[in-house]
């Protein structure tokens, strides 16, 4: 399972920074700027992809703020399927293996809480996903300032860090606990993986993509590579940094499900597959109905965050 | 509105550089070639003297070869044969004693006008005469209205005054602009060349502005320097440097800029329709 950013077109795009302005194309080929070619690199798809990303998140602000309705909106289809599981559940002759009614679900929530394990478990999958992802994307953003600053360090290690991005998350797991073991080392090894290639293709591409025209006004009034790289790259890059980490923190959920088939006792990973071996569909719907609700709601809380960081460097 | 000048700033100038002279020596450059391709010569045998606080245009068709020119005196780009020296010494790599204004503003999109024209400043210039340096050149290009705003929100003409304002910051020795009026409409443009004549009267450095418009070289420069290729020789060089006659701010309709005019576009190849 890789992420499927793979969906935006590689899209060569100009700079974001001097849209609308004439590019000064006229005395290009004596002017000595960076060619053109870097353009059409590995990172070039990832680059679109966050910087469209960020772009959603920035004009839907607009509609948010504007349209209660909007809300109205979102949740016709929710209550809709609602109305559908109650008359499936309660009005037809589906068995309750197969179909729980929402109240069943719900009753299987209250008995977890009641034997104290649905707190324990929301709380675990929660810590590993928070620590997982905060290691991925440091490690993410160092890897993608490597590759996105320095040409040698692209050719070193765009390939591998290809190579190993394609590997489906579950090719790891048993590898892993041979390794690791069997307790959170793993786990939180297999979602920090998860969690840094995102953060790693936009920071990368963002990097090798911030206008050179600006990078080179930079060097004009005396930047050396440190302070060009705090006053004029990071700047230019935090709307993909935020992006990938928005990507990142959504892989980490898909992660963490895989992470906790490596021989977990908690967990809503474990949840689903010691409902599955007991036959409790009830608790699987609520596994399920419990991994998208905190995974839209933890991706809400960094929409905020983001929508502020770009307010600030947008 | 054209030369409201704010001419009486000079006293404020605490650490003004003063203009310095620029000398060019057999400048050539040339660039390499694509794969399997000759390298391509676009500038040779450049000899050039500039003295100090003196406008010169340098002027020439587009892709002659005037911002690569522009480019070796800012240390942005080096030479592949000849030397370049400022006051004497030779030009260092983003040599700090000079300014460039760019064809675009080039401004950090995060960051205020006014922070904007800090970048330019010399490193280490302390935090209130940054400040009270920066007040000044928003002042001066008209700008103090829009110290705040961020680059996105103010027009392509304030955008430029900006950038212009953030090369002045540096006080430099040398300016240089490169076209830096090129992408404005014709009546912003009027007004930035006025605004320019009051700037160098307050700040009287030495400015080089590469343009491809003749009127424009005419009303700004005290000399304007042809830039030409001949047929049978690769490479730019100088063809011809012209004295323009008159104190700044000059008569646009001037019978002898008039004549100048007709003379240069004939040398740029273009039919004057001047009579003579």
């Amino acid at each position: 399972m890789s992420f499927d950013e793979r969906g935006g077109a590689p899209v060569s795009r100009p700079s974001s920074t001097t849209e609308g302005r004439e590019p000064a194309s006229r005395d290009l080929p004596s002017s000595g700027r960076p060619s053109e070619g870097r353009r059409a690199s590995l990172f070039s798809w990832a680059s679109s992809y966050g910087f469209s990303t960020a772009g959603t998140a920035v004009g839907a602000q607009h509609a948010r703020r504007f349209s209660a309705n909007a809300l109205l909106l979102g949740a016709v289809i929710p209550v809709g399927l609602l109305i559908v599981w109650l008359i499936a559940s309660e009005a037809t002759s589906i068995p309750d293996y197969l179909l729980p009614s929402p109240g069943q679900v719900i009753g299987a929530g209250v008995e977890l809480a009641n034997q104290g394990l649905l707190a324990t478990y929301i709380l675990i999958s929660v810590q590993r996903v928070l620590t997982g992802f905060a290691i991925g994307a440091v490690v993410g953003l160092a890897l993608g300032a490597i590759v996105g600053l320095s040409d040698v360090g692209s050719k070193m290690l765009s390939p591998i860090l290809g190579a190993i991005r394609a590997v489906p998350s579950l090719a790891w797991v048993p590898l892993l606990t041979i390794y690791l073991g069997i307790y959170e080392v793993p786990k939180i090894t297999l979602i920090a993986i998860g969690a840094a290639f995102p953060v790693f293709t936009t920071v990368a591409g963002a990097l090798r993509h911030v206008d050179p025209q600006l990078v080179e006004a930079g060097r004009a009034f005396g930047l050396g590579r440190l302070p060009l790289l705090t006053t004029v790259q990071l700047p230019a890059v935090v709307p993909a940094v935020v992006s990938g980490l928005r990507l990142a923190l959504a892989q980490a959920w898909l992660f963490l499900v895989a992470a906790e088939l490596i021989a977990s006792s908690m967990g809503l990973g474990f949840l689903l597959v010691d409902s599955q071996n007991n036959g409790r569909t009830d608790r699987l719907f609520l596994a399920i109905l419990l991994l998208g609700i905190l995974g839209k709601a933890t991706d809400a809380l960094v929409g905020v965050g983001e929508r502020a960081l770009l307010k600030r460097w947008g | 509105m054209t030369s409201t000048a704010p001419a009486a700033a000079p006293t404020a100038r605490a650490a003004a550089t003063p203009a310095l002279p620029v000398a060019l020596n057999g400048v050539g450059r040339a660039f390499p070639g694509a794969a399997g391709q000759p390298e391509r010569l676009v500038l040779r045998d450049v000899e050039l003297k500039i003295a100090p606080g003196e406008i010169v245009a340098l002027l020439g068709p587009s892709g002659c070869g005037k911002s690569t020119l522009l480019r070796q005196i800012s240390g942005l780009d080096r030479p592949t044969s000849g030397t370049l020296t400022i006051d004497g010494t030779r030009v260092a790599p983003a040599d700090q004693r000079t300014a460039v204004a760019f064809q675009e503003p080039r401004l950090l999109p995060w960051r205020s006008v006014a922070r904007n024209i800090e970048l330019g400043l010399p490193r280490g210039t302390d935090r209130a005469a940054g400040r009270a340096r920066v007040a000044e050149l928003l002042e001066l290009v008209q700008l103090s209205h829009a110290a705040q705003l961020k680059p996105r929100q103010i027009s392509g003409g304030m955008a430029q005054r900006v950038s212009l304002a953030r090369a002045l910051a540096r006080n430099p020795g040398v300016l240089l602009l490169d076209e830096p009026f090129g992408a404005l409409d014709a009546l912003t443009r009027l007004t930035m060349q006025d605004l320019l004549v009051d700037i160098h009267r307050v700040e009287p450095t030495t400015i080089v502005l590469v343009t491809h418009d003749v009127d424009e070289a005419l009303a700004l420069a005290d000399r304007v320097v042809l830039l030409g290729t001949r047929f049978d020789r690769p490479g730019a060089t100088i063809s011809r440097i012209l004295e323009v006659p008159g104190a700044r701010p000059r008569d646009r309709a001037s019978t002898v800029l008039a004549r100048l005019r007709a003379q240069l576009l004939d040398a740029l190849g273009v039919p004057s329709h001047h009579d003579r």
